[in-house]
């Protein structure tokens, strides 16, 4: 029954991506890629990460996506069939399947040796996840948190300068 | 919990369509936004590695990568809007005043 739900959010997930890359007009791009991120939030239920799924709706689909189709109806660029790709589609294609092959030899083939941790699937549902990604971002990652709120700092104040006409 | 294999093909399969589409296509919008399908394609594998290992550091590393992904998107759009003031265009073959 879960192999079944996962293949079919499979290709539910593949399908939108490949609707990404092929639709012509960029909003129905940005719908394909909001179902992809919704895909992706499944998988992270499935891999008992609900946080990171709750995290992932409302800052990738919500967001993120908002910014964008909002950008794509400020600009409202017309739809230009004929210069849809340019002239390196097979260049393009040719680049991505092996770079596929690579990944997949890698990835699956590769048996290193990596440091194990003490997180189980009952731990998780006991304690609760959000409570102990909560412990280990205060923990072990403070710093980096920390530096976070300047990374966004730094990135609202770019976006201000770079949109406005006379600074 | 699935078997870790199938999650790593899955992310390699969008991380895959997502290089295609950067390559390929030439609205920088599009571009824009198969960067994010790879940056997602990489939040999986850290994900399923994660749980399989059964250690959070992947997990947070998501959360980093998700908050450096929203300082992205702000600065790129802010970007692609500027480029549009100056060109009348989001086409990155009109990007090319560098160019050799």
């Amino acid at each position: 029954m879960e192999t079944l739900f996962f293949l079919i959010i499979s290709l539910v997930a593949i399908v939108s991506a490949i609707l990404v890359i092929t639709c012509k007009n960029p909003i129905n791009s940005a719908l394909a890629l909001i179902m992809t991120f919704f895909c992706l939030a499944t998988y992270y239920v499935m891999l008992d990460a609900p946080f990171m799924a709750a995290v992932q709706v409302m800052v990738y689909a919500g967001a993120i996506m908002v910014l964008m189709v909002f950008t794509i109806m400020l600009l409202n660029v017309r739809v230009d069939a004929s210069k849809k790709h340019s002239h390196k589609l097979i260049f393009g294609t040719i680049v991505g399947f092996f770079t596929l092959i690579n990944i997949v030899v890698v990835l699956v083939k590769s048996r290193a040796a990596l440091p194990t941790g003490p997180y189980t699937g009952d731990m998780i549902k006991n304690i609760g996840h959000t409570e102990l990604i909560g412990r280990e971002i205060f923990t072990n990652f403070l710093l980096p948190f920390e530096i976070t709120s300047i990374l966004l700092l730094v990135a609202i104040v770019g976006a201000v300068i770079l949109a406005k006409k006379k600074i | 919990m699935e078997n870790l294999n199938s999650y790593l093909i899955v992310s390699a399969i969008l991380f895959t369509i997502g290089t295609i589409g950067v390559l390929t296509r030439k609205n920088a919008i599009v571009i824009f936004m198969c960067i994010e399908l790879m940056l997602n394609a990489v939040n999986l594998t850290f994900v399923a590695f994660s749980r399989h290992l059964g250690n959070l550091d992947g997990q947070v590393f998501v959360f980093f990568i998700m908050t450096v992904a929203a300082a992205e998107a702000a600065v790129g759009l802010a970007l692609i809007i500027a480029f549009f003031n100056n060109k009348e265009s989001i086409d990155v073959e009109d990007i090319n005043l560098m160019k050799w």
